[in-house]
């Protein structure tokens, strides 16, 4: 048998499928380290505001998480844009449809992955522009101290410090760059009812893409032997559920029970 | 027993088409579908009309020639079932029955219910294969093979190229059938040996003809009338990798 296929190495469509298995479980993984450094908002007082604002120095400062952040934004582009292609593609296939339809042995999530993506999309756009670029680019409060000092993005407070411009100074000398108060922003944010509604309906979208997308990944990079399939589909549906509902519960403890954060 | 049609009739793969209603009286519930169909046939014939035009060959569920698309369902509502199998008595008396072809673009129209699903013998032709000679039955039985590899191999030797899985996919994709016959063959030693030209011709052309990628919805699975698994898809997708891997 002679090889007749002349295809580049991402020409194909069970390439292009590999390429969003392989962005979609990476992205998996995201949200696994996203909740857990986010579910430190939920640990009261000065010293759980002082360790999530830590935590963000930390995730936009250290050399290998600033690599891995780029990795992750060009795995979002990815897989959105190979979603547009395969779905067009895929469109492409059935010129003219059934006039009855009934779905029969898949599972809705299956069937609208593309709407389902297209909404977690526009919730993650209007994320980003409330808190990733703000911290990034807008205009942010800086973290005050019990005793009213500004704090250094170490975490120290300095007393008798003044800020100017994002660097702290005392008696003229820079004692470095001041710590964002990335939570005031977050609190003040899940304070205001609009947001907190988006934000909690949006992991509905989410729960149903990841409860396909996940065993599918599985699936498409050919990873399904036997019994162990039944282990990553429960495994699917378990992650489909926690950590959408983990996510939701952040903006709902600072709108519901902001007293439990003081 | 009596059912109202509702049947798609397109006189050549030109013509837009359309659906056109029928009533049908005096179903004796045991007939297969296909005899009402010639039931109804026969009156159209005798009445001067133009008789639906519809695919069957061994009506006993092996050849995997008929094809109808019973009320949004492949074959109909009988699970693991070809549409000659499925029989009046699992339809309600004074239901409506809507009949379509198989949708796919590569899969046209021929004639009414009728499609040209050349594209699958094309497919085989690409790498569905062995191309050197085995032998005979006894030739076969000298080689030891494995007993689950035996029986998947068997189990996706078992499709009969109906197209039920790309008239169930929403993407018209021939992902299963593609899959079923590199599975069948990928699993025995006699067919290891071209395993990577075999996956890469045949998923080339399965996407020269038309059809389009697997999403994982598992509709196809569901709608098997041999009951193919989609495990057979992830062997496809592992060959597929192991080939554009080695060189």
């Amino acid at each position: 048998m002679e090889l007749r296929a002349q295809h580049g190495l991402l020409k194909s469509l069970v390439a292009k499928k590999i390429l969003m298995a392989l962005t979609g479980l990476f992205l998996c993984l995201f949200l696994v380290v996203h909740l857990s450094g986010n579910l430190q908002l939920l640990i009261p007082g000065y010293s759980g505001r002082l360790q999530f604002n830590s935590y963000a120095v930390f995730m936009t400062h250290f050399p290998l998480i600033k690599i891995i952040s780029y990795v992750l934004y060009l795995s979002i582009i990815i897989h959105v844009l190979d979603a547009l292609v395969l779905t067009i593609r895929n469109r492409r296939a059935r010129t003219v449809d059934y006039a009855v339809k009934s779905g029969y042995g898949s599972t809705f999530a299956s069937r609208n992955m593309g709407i389902l993506g297209s909404l977690i999309l526009i919730f993650l756009v209007l994320h980003l522009a409330n808190f990733w670029y703000k911290y990034k680019f807008g205009e942010m409060p800086y973290m005050v101290s019990p005793e009213g000092h500004y704090v250094s993005q170490k975490g120290e407070a300095i007393p008798g410090a003044v800020l100017k411009e994002g660097h702290l100074w005392v008696d003229g000398v820079d004692k470095g760059p001041a710590m964002k108060d990335l939570y005031e922003v977050v609190r003040l944010a899940f304070g205001q009812s609009w947001i907190v509604a988006i934000y909690v309906l949006s992991m509905i979208p989410l729960g149903y893409h990841l409860a396909h997308g996940f065993q599918s990944g599985f699936q498409t990079l050919g990873l399904r032997f036997g019994k162990a399939f039944s282990v990553i589909r429960v495994a699917g549906w378990l992650f489909a559920i926690i950590i959408p509902l983990g996510f939701a519960i952040i903006p709902l403890v600072f709108y519901f029970f902001p007293e439990k954060l003081n | 027993m009596k059912v109202y049609l509702k049947v798609w009739r397109q006189r050549n793969a030109q013509d837009p088409g359309r659906f056109v209603d029928y009533t049908v009286d005096g179903i004796n519930p045991d007939m297969s579908f296909l005899e009402m169909l010639d039931v109804l046939n026969n009156r159209l014939i005798s009445q001067g009309e133009d008789p639906i035009a519809f695919d069957s060959d061994c009506r006993e569920g092996i050849c995997g020639t008929c094809g109808l698309y019973i009320n949004g369902r492949p074959h109909g509502p009988l699970p693991r079932a070809t549409t000659c199998q499925v029989h009046m008595r699992h339809f309600k008396d004074g239901e409506t029955i809507v009949i379509e072809p198989w949708r796919a673009k590569a899969f046209p129209v021929i004639k009414d219910l009728v499609v040209d699903r050349s594209a699958f013998d094309r497919i085989i032709q690409a790498g569905g294969y062995i191309s050197v000679n085995t032998g005979q039955a006894p030739d076969g039985n000298a080689i030891p093979i494995p007993k689950e590899d035996a029986s998947k191999a068997f189990d996706a030797a078992t499709c009969i190229g109906c197209g039920a899985c790309v008239a169930a996919c929403k993407n018209a994709s021939a992902m299963l059938f593609v899959a079923a016959k590199v599975a069948h063959l990928g699993r025995l030693p006699q067919g290891r040996i071209e395993a990577r030209e075999r996956v890469l011709n045949m998923l080339s052309q399965m996407e020269k003809e038309g059809f389009g990628g697997c999403t994982n919805t598992g509709a196809c699975e569901a709608e098997c009338p041999k009951g193919i698994s989609l495990e057979n898809i992830a062997f496809l997708n592992r060959e597929f990798i192991k080939a554009k891997i080695s060189f």
